[in-house]
């Protein structure tokens, strides 16, 4: 045996990228997504650090004078403050409740986004690895869920199970898990038949370490990327039951709740209480879809030069 | 005679299209939507004992790699039975199956799919042996830098993952994972099919180094007739899911006896008649979902009679260790 095999010849020693290197460089090649990314890092710093950066709390009843209502941008409160985009009209001042609109908007979208991924990953993965029975009963029930549009399944479950953060984050829920599912199911699949997956059955591990151990980090690209997507769906879908009505009571304000405020002020020329939140949703969903739309071309091999 | 280290009999492997619904209503509404049967293996007989190399030879989609990953535990027979040291593996009880499934390792064709992208070298070939308690934690590093450097890798780099070594290296990966979980038995299926031909005969090489330093047996799958005369101690060959002939290494290079092994020792390229024509033989291999009547091989072979077209022959013993299913072997 001649010693060309031994790696000391190995490819490139002198510098090796790792991984997250090389993502993060790839990643910031598109000057759109970079600026998506910085609009989306400001868009979440300025929603935790809410409470400490505004004027007001618009939760609390005793800040929120109803006489400063509807007043334009860069008016003076009573409390003597400048509302730099004016007040609503209950007299909230914009600026402060779109940041605390933020703040819940954002968690609700997040967290429902976050359990629909771990059902939807759950799930997807037994159908794939079961496969036979198993995987028709639970395709057809995601099959069923993506037949309906998602924000009608949504508007159904509020209006049964009334308003509330709580509520609105399971109906979102319920709404989505079928997208993870499809995805992981798919790539699941794929994964399941390559090699390495029968070299693991072949030393033995057991089901769920293959299932959990190999198979599954290799489905998380993809899921990474639908797990953007949909949090940006859950987003403005929470704004759309919001606006709708049946979302978040008006005593918490997300952005939809914000803009349903203004809507029925547009024609009195009083413009900006529904178009500030606006604003503030667009960017924030515009910038979320953007950063995902980065991340799929990045993470797919297919799509490299 | 102690029984062989590994023994497969009468193994069927099929897979079968199962009609959905949809198909289920044509089938009563009289369309010809019927399910469709594979016999990828078909009664397979074969026996390896210790220490010894057994060839595995057939065209492409012969059914070789199933027959391969039936004995390595992958694919559970249709019918038939593994017997591991003249023990049925299927009726074992947890830790003798698992210590036969352990016995048993594969090294696979591809080194690009064997390896999990998303694993560290280290932990490609410690896993399993830190799961099933060969190692402890503790040991389990200095473990596999003594397996990398028994397959000639550098310990150093186990910190990398796979996609950072080259194909011959990422076949010695595939086969420290096997050789951590002290196998007795590998199976090769087409284990160096996909390296360039200087790293085939190095791999080759540390095959033939590893069976004498572990005391390994070998079931080598190939198309690669000059590999296996290299190799093997024995030769099965394959054909359409059935054992065609089965013999000692000299005794099917220099007499062959059925037609097909015949065409194929014809057609392998050899260094002393280079200038000659190769006439590859006539025609596909059949479908294994419809498969001739008769001998499989009788709408190629050249020697093709009546019988042959009607009747199945049988594996028959022609002398020591020699095993052919042809009825005209003594004429071609």
């Amino acid at each position: 045996m001649t010693d060309t095999a031994l790696p000391s010849s190995a490819p490139a020693a002198a510098k090796v990228e790792t991984p997250f290197q090389r993502f993060r460089a790839e990643f910031f090649e598109s000057r759109i997504a970079a600026t998506a990314f910085v609009v989306l890092v400001i868009i979440v710093l300025l929603a935790i650090l809410a409470p400490w950066i505004t004027p007001q709390n618009p939760y609390d009843l005793a800040q929120v004078d109803v006489l400063d209502g509807r007043l334009p941008p860069g008016s003076e409160a009573f409390a003597g403050y400048t509302m730099w985009l004016g007040s609503d009209g209950a007299g909230r001042d914009l600026y402060s409740a779109i940041l605390y609109g933020l703040r819940i908007s954002i968690s609700v979208g997040l967290a429902s986004g976050v359990i629909a991924l771990i059902i939807g990953m759950t799930v997807g993965l037994i159908a794939a690895y079961a496969g036979g029975r198993t995987e028709a009963i639970i395709m057809r029930v995601v099959d069923l869920q993506l037949s309906f549009p998602a924000s009608l399944v949504a508007l159904m479950l509020v209006a049964a199970l009334g308003k509330g953060v709580d509520k609105i984050i399971l109906a979102l829920v319920v709404a989505q898990w079928a997208y993870y599912a499809r995805t992981v199911r798919a790539t699941a699949l794929v994964e399941r038949g390559k090699e390495y997956v029968e070299a693991a059955q072949c030393l033995g591990l057991s089901r769920s370490r293959v299932v959990f151990r190999h198979i599954l980090p290799n489905c998380l690209a993809p899921l990474i990327v639908v797990g953007t997507v949909q949090t940006a769906h859950a987003v403005s879908l929470e704004a759309t039951l919001s606006f709708l009505g049946v979302g978040l009571p008006q005593t918490e304000p997300s952005l939809g709740v914000l803009i349903a405020n203004g809507f029925e002020y547009m024609l009195s020329g009083r413009y900006w209480i529904s178009v500030f939140p606006g604003i503030a949703l667009l960017l924030t969903v515009a910038s979320i879809n953007l950063v995902g739309d980065q991340l799929r071309d990045v993470l797919n091999p297919r799509l490299k030069k | 005679m102690t029984a062989p280290l590994v023994e497969i009999r009468d193994v069927s492997k099929r897979f079968a299209k199962r009609l959905d619904v949809a198909g289920k209503i044509a089938q009563k509404l009289g369309a010809g939507a019927r399910e469709e049967v594979v016999h990828a293996v078909d009664e397979v007989n074969l026996e390896v004992n210790e220490g010894e190399v057994l060839g595995l030879v057939g065209e492409s989609g012969c059914g070789k790699s199933t027959l391969g990953r039936v004995v390595a535990g992958i694919h559970a027979p249709t019918s038939g039975q593994l017997l591991f040291q003249g023990n049925d593996v299927a009726s074992m009880s947890g830790t003798d199956r698992r210590a036969a499934t352990l016995a048993i390792q594969m090294i696979f064709q591809d080194p690009f799919a064997s390896l999990n992208p998303r694993m560290r070298v280290e932990d490609i070939i410690g896993e399993a042996p830190r799961v099933h308690g060969i190692v402890s934690r503790s040991e389990a590093s200095d473990y596999v830098d003594d397996i990398m450097r028994k397959v000639g890798l550098d310990p150093s780099l186990k910190r990398r993952y796979a996609h950072q070594f080259s194909g011959g290296q990422r076949q010695r990966i595939g086969i420290a994972r096997a050789l951590a979980v002290k196998p007795k038995f590998l199976v090769c299926d087409e284990a160096i099919a996909a390296l360039d031909v200087s790293i085939q005969a190095q791999v080759i090489n540390l095959f033939m180094d590893l069976r004498e330093e572990f005391g390994l047996t070998y079931l080598f799958i190939s198309h690669d007739l000059s590999v296996v005369e290299h190799i093997a101690d024995r030769v099965a060959i394959m054909y359409l899911g059935r054992i065609v002939e089965s013999a000692s290494t000299e005794e099917i290079f220099s007499a062959p006896r059925h037609p097909y092994t015949k065409a194929l020792l014809a057609e392998a390229p050899r260094l002393d008649q280079r200038k000659r024509d190769f006439a590859p033989i006539e025609g596909e291999i059949p479908s294994p979902l419809n498969p001739p009547d008769g001998c499989f091989f009788n709408p190629r072979c050249p020697h093709a009679q009546d019988l042959c077209r009607a009747d199945q022959p049988k594996l028959e013993t022609i002398g020591p260790g020699h095993t052919v299913a042809c009825h005209y072997w003594q004429d071609t």
